[in-house]
């Protein structure tokens, strides 16, 4: 018996705006003024929330955050496809995928802040709080596809995030592999913005694309350019349409860059080049998405400056919002550990309040 | 030699292990070009290659397992867990196979590695970057857990660790990392596992405490000790487990006083177990109940929160002192 092929699989790459704006009148979505625009306004928003965040970072009235500058169209160009049933589950470099979600920004501050309050979103449901340990959200993603599905929800999706150097945690690999054994409503979409901290993707991967490994679990993948909003859009309601549809999980992968530091804590010059960041800053997604938007006459100089100083101002109110001190009770933890009273918690508790007391004497003092 | 601080006294224990022997090497996610998120691996590429100081995949089950083979081999893998709330993604290796080898195959094999990893609070840090669960390690037959206070033994218990012919699970006070210098000698210097150290003699009242809670523990018992005249004996455990319990129980039936101060939660804590000992070989020798001062049994707040929720050395001066007066 000779040896005879067996399978073929390849791996497609999306691309709708090329890097000079220009449209690809046949992928280009049926997407209304007002959709287009607020895209726009979601990206513009994240880039100046991470640049205020960075400011305040540096001025110490925030802690180390994970900056998203640059990966604003991956994370916003899905959001816009994704609909209030659904269910958003991010990692940490999605900040655009938040705001345009609708969490308030005060919210998104007080999670970098280090208060817990950072993680519930006021008239935002099905949205999950930010994930640290990386990869480790994913499960949860296929899960949440589960149950929807059992509870009989029908038209209803998930849609996660994580990076590049996630795909190497067991995590990803049992969360995409329960999703496409159950035929879980998932997409997944990976932010492979070449990175993980100071590790190269070639160092994370030897795979020729990160897309393939969708295939070893036998769902539909796809390989998106990033850095263009509309190929993210169009990836991601396709492949939340075949979700809602019943027609299981769908793995993206998106080729961006991280513009800035790992987190405020990484000095990137450690383990990079700038020659290969400034090619990267040539490929903005905002710059693109705006050209087209200007080939389109719908936008120009005098309505971007307005945006920009709405958006500002927003930015502003939130981050007032944010330094409103919070009036929580400080053993307000004790409450929370369990949700029930427990003897030792309340001996604990008790023991907080009078440490406290006598804390506070002593600053007095 | 200058003053050192940890992050440099530990570095200059792998550089000199690295050089004495070339089974030893290190990997981790960021260890090799980055030189580790804390620069604990400065200079290690350099001066020993890639082939040595491995830059993995981002992956701690990985990371561990695939040390367990190269310990199996004949290598002495020191891996480092980027932070300790990320190590558990590890524990079905380690509690699995790292602490299990000598006895499943008779002693045949053993595994001969080092797991290090950044622990502990006060460094106002994100969510799972604050934990102290040293217990959780010790629970463990087989393991051994290692944590210095200071760059001099934090040097000298990395060499121990990584001679060790058995899985060592190292965990570094965090915020100890920086925050102080001491002299640590050119020349080898190491010390055994398993040994508590006498950092102070007394005998009126013994603290035991460990990893970050030591200085703390230390300027609380020299206030109390000047303002009352009390003579306090200080131990430093070093070793969680094995436990140098007859260190403590010695000094224990000196005293008749004993208060210890940890970090980590107290429920089925470290803590727990010293006084445990304490019952079952010192008790008629006691004249205060001990006296734990630990963190509290809750999720460990964000950062914002967290001050209150670590011991602080007026707490346990007011331990020390509730203790004396019993
Ligand atoms: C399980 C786990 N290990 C290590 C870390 C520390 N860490 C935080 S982000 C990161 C790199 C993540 O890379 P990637 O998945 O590509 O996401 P990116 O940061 O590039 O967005 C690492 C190692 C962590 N948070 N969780
Ligand atoms: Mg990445």
């Amino acid at each position: 018996m000779p040896i005879r092929d067996k399978h073929e699989f390849k791996v497609s790459f999306l691309q709708v705006l090329d890097e000079d704006g220009r449209v690809d009148k046949q992928l280009e979505p049926d997407l209304s003024r007002d959709q287009l625009l607020e895209l726009y306004r979601g990206m513009v928003l994240a880039r100046e929330a991470d640049q205020r965040m960075l400011r305040l970072q540096r001025q110490g009235r925030l802690g180390t955050f994970s900056p998203s500058t640059g990966q604003e169209a991956a994370a916003c160009g899905p959001l816009l496809a994704l609909g209030k049933a659904d269910w958003l589950v991010p990692a940490f470099r999605e900040l655009g995928a938040l705001l345009m979600r609708g969490v308030p920004f005060n919210r998104v501050l007080r999670f970098w802040g280090g208060w817990e309050e950072g993680n519930v979103f006021p008239g935002v449901d099905r949205t999950l709080p930010i994930a640290v340990i990386v990869g480790s959200q994913i499960p949860h993603a296929a899960g949440l596809g589960y149950a929807v599905r059992h509870r009989g929800e029908k038209d209803t999706a998930v849609l996660t995030f994580f990076g590049d150097g996630a795909t190497s945690e067991g995590d990803f690999h049992e969360g995409m592999n329960f999703a496409a054994v159950w035929k879980a409503p998932v997409v997944f979409i990976c932010q492979n913005n070449q990175w993980a901290i100071s590790t190269p993707l070639n160092k994370q991967t030897v795979s020729e694309s990160i897309a393939q490994k969708g295939l070893a679990y036998g769902m539909p993948v796809l390989q998106v350019d990033g850095n263009d909003a509309l190929a993210m859009y169009r990836a991601a309601k396709e492949a939340l349409d075949r979700a809602r549809a019943g027609d299981g999980p769908t793995f993206i992968e998106a080729i961006t860059y991280r513009l800035m530091m790992h987190t405020t804590a990484d000095d990137p010059s450690k383990y990079r080049a700038e020659g290969e960041v400034d090619q990267w800053e040539r490929r903005d997604p905002l710059v693109r998405f705006r050209k087209y938007l200007g080939s389109k006459r719908l936008w120009n100089a005098q309505k971007e400056e307005q945006l920009r100083v709405e958006v500002k101002q927003y930015i502003d109110d939130q981050v007032k919002e944010y330094e409103t001190p919070i009036d929580v009770k400080p053993d307000i933890i004790f409450d929370l550990v369990r949700g029930i009273a427990h003897e030792l918690i309340e001996e604990q508790r008790a023991e907080f309040l009078h440490r406290l007391n006598d804390e506070n004497e002593d600053a007095d003092a | 030699m200058p003053k050192m601080t940890m992050v440099q006294a530990i570095n200059l224990a792998l550089h000199q292990e690295m050089s004495r022997d070339e089974s030893v090497l290190v990997l981790g996610q960021d260890v090799g070009v980055n030189e580790g998120v804390f620069r604990v691996t400065a200079g290690l590429s350099e001066a020993f290659g890639e082939s040595r100081v491995i830059d993995t995949p981002l992956a701690e089950s990985g990371i561990l397992g695939t040390s367990i083979g190269m310990a199996l081999a004949g290598l002495r893998p020191v891996c480092e867990m980027q932070f300790s709330g990320f190590s558990y993604l590890m524990m079905g290796q380690f509690e699995g196979h790292a602490t299990r080898f000598r006895t499943r195959t008779m002693g045949t094999y053993t595994c001969p590695l080092v797991v290090r990893m950044p622990y502990g609070g006060g460094v106002r840090a994100l969510e799972h970057h604050s934990e102290s669960r040293e217990a959780l390690y010790a629970h463990l037959p087989g393991a051994k857990v290692v944590i210095p206070s200071g760059p001099r033994n934090a040097r000298a218990l990395l060499v121990a660790a990584i001679r060790d012919p058995d899985a060592v699970v190292f965990m570094e006070p965090k915020r100890s990392y920086r925050a102080f210098r001491e002299h640590v000698p050119e020349q080898e210097e190491v010390m055994p596992l398993g040994k508590a150290q006498i950092v102070q003699e007394g005998t009126d009242l013994t603290i035991v405490s460990w990893g970050a809670m030591m200085r703390m523990t230390l300027d609380a018992a020299s206030l109390v000790a000047s303002q009352r005249g009390a003579s306090i004996e200080v131990i430093d455990l070093l070793s969680i487990s094995p436990m140098d319990v007859s260190t403590i129980i010695g000094s224990v039936k000196k005293t008749g006083r004993c208060v210890i101060v940890q970090e980590a939660p107290r429920f089925v804590s470290i803590s727990s177990e010293i006084v445990a000992q304490i019952n079952d070989k010192a008790l008629l020798y006691l004249e205060a109940p001990v006296k734990r001062v630990t963190g509290y049994d809750v999720v460990t707040p964000y950062f914002s929160r967290e001050t209150p929720y670590f011991p602080s050395p007026r707490l346990i001066q007011r331990g020390i002192e509730q203790t004396l007066d019993f």
